[in-house]
This record gives structure tokens, C-alpha cells and sequence, in this order.
């Protein structure tokens, strides 16, 4: 019996307590960082798109709602002919994040995606291109991966020495 | 009381109950919401007010649907008991002096048989609906309802003995010297208890347990039948709120700075808020606890509180 007086009371000094709701469309929830939201195409810090249509995101993906087709530019720069992401069939697993080689596609800390017309769920290149360098900037793939292109022979990436001419026996 | 004053006095009761009984559906959601940090309905209107509105529009522009299988007249009849019942036991309520619809010399006895045919509108209702778990639940709502029906008039019987009167009216008038709570508090307490289990509220809502029955009695019930029971229970609590202010806490007795209705409409909301607070913080008992607390503490309880007040009685 006094515990159920006791719990009443407790109850009821919950009157002075602070609210716990955040009042949503006026004041937002602070997202995490790591926040799993909206999926974007990164690009690196010369403005190039980084993804380089290598389809392991969309082998990752659990429920296939990614599609792309790589293709390669005057430069040799692979990037996708297109890349679409359902995202109806989305869940926001951020397996295609983990999967992604060159950090080109990251998930953001943004979940106001709503749509009234379901087709507009389906994002184009357009869509999910964004004019940043997201959670990793700096990074540059074409700069430290040893893969040779238009103004970068191999051996001149960071890090990287000059290849060894195997042919030679000169040292 | 002449004619004109006589149907005022129904016409506003009338609105004022119904309109509370509404209001409540608000105060409930936002006092319950108050006390677990969280604002409730605050958007439409002010301070959320029109949600009252909106809820009333959704449930009359429902679907009135009564399931094939179901008994469609009891089925139909049922919803309107409960709140006919509880309407009715309003009638003997003296909201202040000469504002009372019905002034009965038996009027406690009238509120115990109007609660008592409270308990047909959920037998019925769970019968009609002709699902298990409405029947269970009306099983339990009739078994519940009877058993605290017995101490409720028992603990009732010491403020007539104190009174020496059925008449609520006197019954307030025989509180200026000081209210019932004090010599009655026992029957204070088990009454309050016995109605909240006859309300079918929160702590005894053993009928709609809604982890277990669905809703109980009212799981086939959809639209404004649905909305009778919900109003049904709303004006239940005022109504219990109302008789614990008149038996026990002096009616519209009060210091004169404030009118008669002021004050008993002052007290019957601090007892509807206790009746919120009640939902806010107290778990469902079992059914076996339910009756074993009823029959084997609070009626035993309430008999030996009358046959101390009846000796006092004698004895002074």
C-alpha cells in the first residue's frame, strides 16, 4: 500500500519536470553524426565524382535497391553511366557505405526523405550527386590509388615510389 | 422550484456533464502526457483544445459497423445503458443549494441502483458482441462490478448514519459542522476505491484489460457505440468524483468568497485529477488479487466501519 502512495507521489512530481519531447517541423532532434539517413555520391576535393562504378555497393546491398553501369571517361577515370537508388526499398543499413571503396558513398545525418508520389523515391545521379566531400574530406581516390590516368602515370600517387623496371638487373 | 428554473437546471446539467465528459478525453491525454514528460495533443486549438473536436467529428463520421454474428438489438441497446445509467444517477446530485434535478429522499440508493444497472450495458455489450474475448471481459466486468457494488453501499452506509438521511441534499447540509472525511475516512477510502473499480478505471479495468482482452467488452464496437462506453466511463468518473465531493468533502460547502457551484465543481476536478493520476501511475492487478482485496480486506473493512459508526451513533 505504501509503495503504490509512493509511486503516485513520484508520478506526480513528474509535473515539474522537464519535457522530454522535442515539438518536431519547429525544434529537431539533434541527429548523431553517424547518423544512417539520406545516401549521397561524395565527390573529391577537386570536384570529381569519387565513385568509380566498382558495383560493390550494390552486391552489398541486402535488398538490391541500388543499380548503376560503370563506364570510363576520355581520361580514364572509371564513374557510373548511372546510378539509381530506390530508396522505397531502403533500409539504411549503410552496408553500401561500409562496402565503398573510395568513400564515395556515405549516409548523412538527414531523415526528412517523405514523398507523397512513390516513384520520386527513385533517386538519379542528379539526385544523389551532392557538391561535398561528406565525412571524408581530403580524400582523394585517384591521388593514392596506384591506378594510372590522363595527368597521373603510375608511380606518382602519394606514397607511392616509381615502379621497378623488372626487365633491368641494373639496381 | 418553478417549471422554468426546474428545466435550466436539467438543461444545464445536462450540458455541463456532457461537455466535461468530453473535455475529459483533453485533460486526460494532457495531464497523463504532463506526467510522463511528454506535451500531448498541443496543436489544434489552443492548447490542443480542438482535439476534443476532431475526435468527436472522427467518431460520428465512422463506420457504425455491427459484425454479422452479433446480437444486433442487445448489441445495439447496450452502449446506450451505460450512458443512460450514469446520466440518470446525475439527477440526484446537489450541485448547490436548490440546483438539483431530482431532490429524492432516497437518493444514495438511487445512485447505487443506477450503478448498478451500469453493469447491463457491459454484461450485455460483451454478450452481443459474441467474440471470447468481449465475453471474458464482460465476465469479469459483471463479476468486479458486483462484488465492490456490495462494500460501495456498505461504506456508503456510514455517512447515512452520520446524516441520518438517503437525501443528499440533507446529507451536505448535515456536513456545515465539519465534512465526513474526517469521522468517515475508512468509508472515505473504500468508497473511493469501490469507484473506481465500478468506473472500470484504470487500476481495476480488469473488463478491457488491453494487454489480455483486446479491449474486453467493447472489442467489436466501432464509431459513436464505441464513443457511448468511452463517454459512458468519462462521465462515470465525474459522477464518482461528484458523489465523493458530496458524501465525504461537503458538497458545495465552502467559504463564502466563492459561489456554492464554484466549489464543488473546484472539488470535483482535484478528484478527477486523482482519478488521472491513478491511470498515470498504478499497475493492473491480477484478477484473483482484485477479488481477493475486495472481499477479503475491503468488505470486511467496510462492515466493521459501519458497525463502529452505528455504535458511536447509539452510544452519543
Amino acid at each position: 500500500m505504501f509503495s503504490l502512495l509512493r509511486s503516485m507521489w513520484l508520478v506526480f512530481l513528474h509535473m515539474f519536470h522537464k519535457r522530454e519531447t522535442y515539438q518536431y517541423p519547429e525544434e529537431r532532434a539533434p541527429l548523431p553524426a553517424r547518423w544512417r539517413g539520406r545516401i549521397a555520391l561524395t565527390r573529391d576535393p577537386d570536384g570529381g565524382e569519387r565513385c568509380v562504378g566498382c558495383y560493390l555497393c550494390a552486391a552489398a546491398c541486402p535488398v538490391d535497391c541500388i543499380s548503376l553501369q560503370a563506364t570510363e571517361d576520355e581520361h580514364g577515370r572509371r564513374y557510373p553511366e548511372f546510378f539509381r537508388i530506390n530508396f522505397s526499398r531502403c533500409i539504411f543499413c549503410g552496408f553500401c557505405e561500409e562496402a565503398c571503396p573510395t568513400y564515395a558513398i556515405q549516409l548523412l545525418p538527414d531523415f526528412e526523405m517523405a514523398e507523397y508520389n512513390r516513384q520520386n523515391l527513385v533517386y538519379e545521379k542528379e539526385n544523389l550527386l551532392i557538391n561535398s566531400e561528406g565525412k571524408y574530406p581530403g580524400y582523394n581516390y585517384y591521388r593514392v590509388a596506384g591506378m594510372a590516368i590522363d595527368g597521373k602515370a603510375k608511380g606518382e600517387a602519394e606514397h607511392e615510389e616509381p615502379p621497378v623496371d623488372i626487365k633491368s638487373l641494373l639496381p | 422550484m418553478s417549471a422554468g428554473h426546474y428545466w435550466l437546471v436539467i438543461g444545464g446539467v445536462l450540458f455541463v456533464i456532457l461537455n466535461t465528459a468530453a473535455g475529459l478525453i483533453w485533460l486526460e491525454r494532457r495531464m497523463l502526457a504532463l506526467w510522463q514528460d511528454r506535451y500531448g495533443p498541443n496543436r489544434a486549438g489552443p492548447f490542443g483544445l480542438f482535439i476534443v473536436l476532431a475526435d468527436t467529428i472522427k467518431l460520428f463520421f465512422k463506420e457504425d459497423w455491427i459484425p454479422p454474428f452479433a446480437d444486433k438489438v442487445v448489441f445495439v441497446f447496450a452502449p446506450a445503458v451505460v450512458v443512460a445509467s450514469v446520466l440518470l444517477s446525475f439527477t440526484i446530485i446537489p450541485f448547490a443549494p436548490n440546483v438539483v434535478v431530482a431532490d429524492f429522499n432516497v437518493g444514495v440508493l438511487f445512485f447505487l441502483a443506477m450503478s448498478s444497472m451500469g453493469v447491463y450495458s457491459i454484461v450485455l455489450g460483451g454478450w452481443a458482441s459474441n467474440n471470447k474475448y468481449a465475453l471474458l471481459g464482460a465476465m469479469r466486468g459483471a463479476s468486479q462490478m458486483i462484488s465492490y457494488e456490495v462494500f460501495m453501499g456498505l461504506s456508503l452506509m456510514g455517512v447515512v448514519i452520520m446524516s441520518g438521511s438517503f437525501n443528499l441534499s440533507e446529507i451536505v447540509a448535515a456536513q456545515k459542522n465539519g465534512w465526513f472525511i474526517l469521522p468517515q475516512c475508512v468509508g472515505f477510502f473504500i468508497f473511493l476505491i469501490a469507484g473506481i473499480a465500478e468506473t472500470h478505471r484504470l487500476p481495476f479495468d480488469i473488463p478491457e484489460a488491453e494487454s489480455e482482452l483486446v479491449a474486453g467488452f467493447h472489442s467489436e464496437y466501432s464509431g459513436m457505440k464505441f464513443g457511448m462506453f468511452f463517454i459512458g466511463e468519462y462521465m462515470g468518473i465525474t459522477l464518482i468524483s461528484s458523489m465523493v465531493v458530496t458524501l465525504y468533502f461537503g458538497g458545495w460547502l465552502g467559504p463564502a468568497f466563492l459561489p456554492p457551484v464554484i466549489w464543488f465543481v473546484l472539488k470535483t476536478f482535484v478528484f478527477i485529477m486523482l482519478f488521472i493520476l491513478l491511470r498515470a501511475s498504478m499497475p493492473r492487478p491480477r484478477y484473483d488479487q482484485l477479488m481477493e482485496y475486495g472481499w477479503k480486506i475491503l468488505f470486511p473493512l467496510s462492515l466493521v466501519n459501519l458497525l463502529i459508526t452505528a455504535a458511536i451513533k447509539l452510544l452519543i
